[in-house]
Parts: structure tokens; sequence; C-alpha cells
């Protein structure tokens, strides 16, 4: 399985430029799942253990609200999806639902973390390239929350 | 690349342009919940004008006012106009409760047309937000009759909710059209929607074109169009053959009132099509 | 400056003019004192037109003082300009009518008949802004035919001008104080008053001038004459109010949109529009519908309106510009930059008026002069 799985995450951008050893941990910490349409990937609350690199299928972040369910992102092939796992205390902050059939790439958070904080070199790495994804959320979140087709008259909205 | 398309020879600039004519509604339909399109037909036989994808009509709710529509139906159309309109005040909300065969003002073809005419074999990204749908639509129907002559062709279209998206039914009908790429997304939705969902911005990294030969028509909301032009630039697509559609308080329709200018522009006149690089500098600034 | 040669025309000889234009069919409108100010009205007599007044203007300041000659055109520029009279404040555009069936019918509402006005007393600056106004209505692709039916029956009589006033810099802009062919005209005239002499010196600009003038008991001016008319336009070149440094300002203000200047005067500005009624270029309207009792009536009038009002830009139940800053921005950065992108000149003709009347005294020509000061993005010296 590690055999398949190494060239694969190599050409990822999430892990590209880095040197053999850490491709080698990463593709130790890494494993294929499957998800059924309809399947809750994570719950929010419970530790995150582990985020993911989408390989074919959608995964939606769900929340309630008083509008019912909400879906308010959603991810597909190529996406990495997940970054509790890097921040305290490591509980996922929402739930993912699988909109479709989902094969992804699992990464063990707690792994990774490990040797984020025995190779700083490499954790500075993943913390740019998370937290550029991050940022990247945020704005999308941003221009979301301001309801740009917001109706005129809809003093509600913030 | 040449200039944004100057309008065909069917611009009511003419002395007397101010006064409108009698139209006739021939069917209404609700698009969503403050949203619906009207089709017209002049009232006197043959004064039907052809226009061009991205122009707009002012349109004459008696004794209430003038609103600036785009046409939202297909240029090939030959019989009637069809306009897409969000009811935001007076004078929408009047033409909302026209029914067929009512009677209503009509000025127009006036402003600038997105270039679909110059662009066989190109790539063609359309980027709808919300509305700016209606008036991309011309420009979508005349390149999916004419299909050959164009290279791939992406729609990206996004609202508020999967409630809000208009013509959803037709999106869902390109959908299945085998070469063209369809991808619909809204910023929230319930548990019933599989698209995406997330702001439009985020599917142009997926969508399939050529950025060394794409041309992007976009329509939205300002902020949107915004962001999408900086998606698109990181994409590969260069403000030059990147257009985009500007709306402002019109009066008179014909550059006179002045009420329209965004910058040295007369968005009734120079535009509403603009091609992004020549208003990149006033579009970057605040309250213009 | 015209080849035509100049005449000489007494002041006690005045009067054959307005007679020669009434005769004419004209409806003479010039100056006349009204409510403590120099506004146009009709002239029947030359008594009308304001002997011995002059107006003392500065910043927010206008007052009519007694000159001590009795000069005819002895001011500068009032409130009023001449649009006016080209671009009526209120026109009723469209009658619509629905019948019982709904059908509507549209018909043309400017039903005035174009009065054959003779303005009398157009000084240079505002001769430019005719001229100006003309490129706005009749240029390309937008012919206004209210405009352009009030306009081509205008016979102009410009006046040169002997003093500058507080708040003129029409020599800054290239537009006066003498009037010349720059700007099509059909008489020029320029008021000379001596020890002992008070005379006009007229040139015909047009055919029609010529023709007029040939009415008049008026003798060839000698050199004499010609050269003292000379220099009273020199010394009222040389005593102008206010000056502005216009080299690049286009570019200047279009590459200095953020400027803290603006939030300066934003402080200052009341958003008050006076500025825009009194600007001789402005042009801007707006439109109101309105039906009778019946509601089966309609008629759409235009009239006046000014880019500092908040719902100018009002649209979707918000306004694009929503601040004071950008709607003075939008005045300033319109008439002296982006106007230049639209009509290939300058909005502005510097005869002063908005900062006369403006009510906190902003002037223009000092806007101008801070945001230079601190150039944010300087042109390259290459032209």
């Amino acid at each position: 399985m590690s055999t398949t799985l190494e060239p694969l995450l190599r050409k990822h951008p999430l892990f590209s430029g880095f040197d053999d050893d850490s491709i080698h941990l990463i593709t130790s910490c890494a494993k294929n799942v499957r998800f059924h349409e309809g399947d809750l990937v994570a719950k929010q609350g419970e530790p995150a253990d582990e985020f993911f690199l989408i390989r074919e299928g959608r995964i939606a972040m769900e929340m309630p609200s008083p509008q019912g369910l909400m879906r308010l992102q959603t991810s597909d092939a190529g996406d990495v999806v997940g970054w509790s796992w890097l921040v305290p205390p490591y509980d996922w902050h929402f739930d993912l639902r699988a909109v479709s059939n989902v094969r992804a790439f699992s990464i063990d958070g707690r792994c990774l973390r490990n040797k984020c904080e025995s190779d700083p070199r490499f954790g500075y790495t993943m913390m740019k390239r998370f937290s550029k994804m991050m940022a990247d959320r945020l704005e999308a979140t941003r221009l979301q929350l301001i309801d740009i087709y917001g109706a005129p008259a809809d003093t509600t909205a913030p | 690349m040449s200039s944004v398309l100057h309008p065909p020879d069917a611009s009511a600039l003419q002395a007397g342009s101010m006064l409108p004519e009698p139209w006739v509604v021939v069917s209404r339909l609700e698009e969503n919940a403050d949203t619906f399109t009207i089709e017209l037909r002049p009232a006197e036989e043959g004064t039907l004008r052809p226009f061009a994808p991205g122009q707009f009509n002012m349109l004459y709710a008696f004794g209430t006012g003038e609103s600036a529509i785009s046409i939202s139906g297909s240029p090939e159309n030959s019989d009637t106009r069809v306009h897409t309109i969000r009811r935001v005040g007076t004078v929408t909300s009047a033409l909302d409760r026209l029914a067929p065969g009512d009677t209503i003002g009509l000025r127009g073809p006036f402003g600038s047309a997105w270039p679909i005419e110059e662009l066989p074999g190109r790539d063609l990204v359309f980027v709808a937000g919300g509305i700016g749908l209606a008036p991309l639509r011309p420009a979508i129907l005349h390149a999916l009759a004419h299909r050959k002559d164009y290279g791939r062709i992406v729609i990206l279209a996004g609202a508020r909710s999967p409630e809000d998206l208009i013509f959803h039914d037709e999106l869902l009908e390109w959908k299945e059209e085998p070469d063209v790429e369809v991808k619909l997304t809204v910023d929230r939705a319930g548990i019933d929607w599989y698209h995406h969902v997330g702001v439009v911005t985020t599917l142009i990294p997926q969508a399939d074109f050529d950025p060394a030969n794409a041309v992007a028509m976009v329509c939205g909301p300002e902020i949107m169009m915004r962001f999408t032009a900086v998606e698109l630039n990181k994409n590969g697509l260069p403000d030059s053959r990147l257009f985009v559609t500007l709306e402002r308080n019109m009066k008179c329709a014909v550059g006179i009132c002045g009420h329209c200018q965004f910058g040295p522009e007369f968005i009734c006149r120079d535009g509403p099509v603009f091609r992004y690089d020549h208003i990149h500098h006033w579009f970057s600034q605040r309250e213009v | 400056m015209t080849t035509d040669p100049p005449v000489l025309l007494p002041r006690e000889q005045f009067g054959s003019l307005l007679e020669a234009l009434a005769r004419r069919g004209y409806r003479v409108v010039g100056p006349t004192v009204r409510d403590g100010t120099i506004v146009y009205d009709d002239l029947t007599k030359v008594e009308d037109l304001p002997i011995g007044w002059k107006d003392e203007q500065e910043g927010g300041h206008y007052r009519l003082k007694r000159r001590e000659d009795e000069a005819l055109f002895g001011y500068v520029v009032g409130p009023e300009s001449w649009k006016k009279y080209l671009h009526p404040q209120r026109l009723r555009l469209v009658k619509a009518e629905r019948d019982t069936s709904g059908h509507m019918t549209f018909t043309d509402g400017d039903e005035e008949e174009p009065v054959r006005y003779a303005f009398l007393g157009m000084k240079s600056c505002e001769l430019n802004a005719m001229m100006i106004q003309d490129k706005v209505f009749l240029g390309s692709g937008t012919a206004d035919s209210h405009y352009e039916r009030r306009r081509k029956n205008i016979f102009s009589i410009g006046v040169s001008c002997g003093e500058a006033g507080g708040t003129c810099f029409c020599v800054s802009m290239g537009t006066g104080p003498e009037v010349t062919d720059q700007t099509p005209h059909d008489l020029a005239v320029t008021e000379v008053i001596e020890d002992t002499s008070h005379y006009f010196v007229l040139t015909a600009g047009s055919d029609e001038g010529r023709e007029v003038l040939n009415e008049l008991p008026a003798t060839p001016a000698g050199p004499e004459h010609v050269s003292a008319a000379k220099q009273r336009v020199e010394h009222a070149a040389s005593t102008m109010g206010r000056r502005m440094d216009t080299g690049g300002v286009r570019e200047l203000l279009r590459e200095n949109l953020e400027h803290p200047q603006w939030e300066d005067v934003a402080q200052r500005c009341l958003t008050c529009a006076n500025c825009t009624m009194v600007c001789p270029t402005c042009f801007c309207t707006t439109v109101e519908d309105v039906t009778d009792l019946t509601g089966d009536n309609a008629e759409r009038w235009r009239s006046w309106d000014s880019c500092f009002t908040l719902d100018f830009t009002w649209m979707h139940g918000g306004s694009a510009r929503q601040s004071a800053k950008s709607r003075y921005r939008q005045w300033l950065t319109h008439k002296l930059s982006t106007w230049h992108d639209q009509f290939q000149s300058s909005g502005c003709v510097g005869c002063g008026r908005c900062i006369t009347w403006c009510p906190v005294g902003i002037d223009l020509t000092q806007e101008v002069a801070a945001i230079r000061e601190k150039d944010n993005h300087p042109a390259p010296t290459t032209s």
C-alpha cells in the first residue's frame, strides 16, 4: 500500500519540495480511506487526529443553524480538508460530511504533529502551507459573510 | 486584442431618444423570491431593433419611472425581448405587477456589448454572481448556438442559496451538454444541495480553460467581480482578456444626465460592458 | 483678434445696439441688478444694465459696490450663467397617456417655442463655458435636442473684461479675459472709460454680427481706441484674483484619489451643491415622473441635479458615493480631470463662481495646489 501512496503524496502541492525522509515519514502516517455519500467524516468536538487529501468526490463542512443543518463550504479532489489537527486543543471545529462517494488519503495528525515538533524546519513549512490554506478559507468565508447577493432591504444581514 | 465591441448601429441615440415606445408584456415568470422575468414585444409592428448581448433597455412603468434592465434573452430572438428583473425599489416593484397583455414603455437598446462575436477560437469563461447571470445569458446563448466557433466553454455561477439561483433548470441543461463545463456554487445550503458551497471564486482554479487564450466575461456584485478578477489573474488570465459589466444609477441612458459616471466613463454609453484593464484604475478605488 | 476692422461706438449710442437687435426680432437678455446681485434678465433699454456697479468677490463673499464711473459692464460675473436659457432648470421631456385599454402613447413634452435670444454681455469665460456645453450636449453621439433647439437661435455679444474679479482665474485656464476667435461669437465689445470719453470698441465675429454693426452709428476705431481697449484687457489679465497651475492636472488628480487633502476638504464642505448650481459648465440633471389624479396622464420632467446630493448615486438601497469626501472628489476630478477624457478640454473656465458662492469659501485653486504640493505619484517629466 505505501508504495502506491508515496508517489501520489510526493506530487501533492501540500508536500512538494520535502526531502525523501520527510516524504517517507508522511507516507507512514498516511492511509487510503473511502466514504459513502452521506457519511459523517468528522464530528465537531471529537478529537481531530487526522486530516484528508481528497482524491475523488466532495466533502462539505456542515453546521447546525436556526435554519437547520447548513453546508457552508465544500472541498473537492485535490483539496486539503481539516486544520483542526494543527491547532490546540486538536478537536474538530465542525462536522464534515461526504456529499458524494469519496476516496481520500487520511493523514495521521498526531504523527505529523510529532514530526513538526522534532523537525522545526519541516514544522515551519507545514505551518506556512496550512496557514495559507486557512487564510484563503478565511477570505472566502468573509465574502460569504458580507452577503454580497443580499437583498437591499435585508437589514438583518451582518 | 481589440477593445470592447461597440454595439451595432441600433442604439436609439437620435433626437427623441428620451421618448419611450409602447411595448406589451407577452409572458411573466417568477425566478426566485425577488426576481422575475418578463418577455416583451413592441406594441407597434416592425419596430423591433436588434440588440447585442450585454445591452440594456430603459423600462418605463407608467407614472412611476424608468429602470435600466439588461436584456437577458437570446439575440437571435427576432420577436420579443426578455428581461430579468430584481425587485429592489419603486419602479421594479411596479414592473413586477405587470401581467401579460399590459403595456410598458421601453427605450433602447443602449450601451456596449460583450465582445462575443470577436472571440471565435477562444476558450470562454463566464463567471456569474447572483442576478449577474441575466446580462451574461445572451452571450452564453449565442456561444452555445455557435458552439463550434469556440474552444472550451466554462460557466461558473454563484448565488446566495439554492433557492436564489436563477435559470436553475437551464443551468442544469447546460451542464448536460458534453462540451460545456458548468459549475454551480452557493454561499450556504441545506443538506439537499450536492454542488459546491463557497464563494464563486473558489470554482476558478478547478475550471478547465487555457489562460493563454481564454476570455472571461464576469457579471455580479462589484465586490464579487473584483475578487473574481484577482482569482482569474492568479490563474493566468490577464485584465486585457477580462470583461465586466458595471451598474450605476441611470436617468437618461444617453450620456447626458451625468448620474452613471464612473471615473471618466459614462456607464450607459461607454459601458456597461468594459474591458477590465480600461477601468481597473478606478475600479480599485473606494466610492468612485 | 478677428480680421474685421474694429469700430467705435460712443456711450450715448449704445442703445442703438439694443434697438438693432430688437428690430431683428431678438429678445435681448443680459445683466441687470436685482436682489443685491447681477442676474440675467430681459433688457429693454440701456438703463436696465448694471450701470456704475461692480461686484466685490472673495471666497464665500459677494457684494455689489458702486463704482466711481458709470461703466455699463464694470462687473465680473454674477451667480447665474447663460446655461439657464440653453439648458433649462426645469423641462418637460415626455408626455404619456394611457387609455382605458391600457394602450400608451408618448409625445415630446418640450413644446416651448425656442426664443431668439441675444445674449448681451457674455464674458470670455462664459463664451468658453457655452462652447464647453456645446461639446457636452451636441458633441459625439449625444445630441440633446432640447439644448440644440435653444442654442441655434442665439446671437452672442461678448464683452471683454477690463477688470478682474477677486476669485477670477481665466488667465490660468486660458479662457480670457479677452473675447477672441477662440470662442465663436457674433460681436465682441470692449468698454473704455477715459477722463473725458466713454466708448466701446466693437468687432464682428460672424456675418450676422457684421450686419448688425453696419446698422449702428459707429465709426472706424482709430489706433488710439484699439490700444486703449487692449490696455483695459491687459489690466484685467494682470489683476486676476486667483491662479491655478494647470500643468498635468488631469493626471495629478487621477493619480491622487486617496490624497489626504480630500479628507481635509470634506471636513469643510457642506455638500450644499451651490458650486454646481452656479457653475456655467455643470450639466447634470435628474428626472421626475408625475401623474395627474386620474393616473392616465403622466409626464416626465427633467431638472438640474448635483453630484453633491446623497442620492445622486442611489441604487439598490445605498449610494455609491456615501461620504462627503467622495462627492467633493467626484465633482473636482470630473471638472478638472475626467472632463478631459470625456470632452477633450477642461470643464473649468476660471470664472470663480464656485469660490465666491461656496458658503465656506472652498477654493478649488487652493485644493489643487495642496494636492500638487504633496503629489503621491509625480508624473514623469517628459510630456
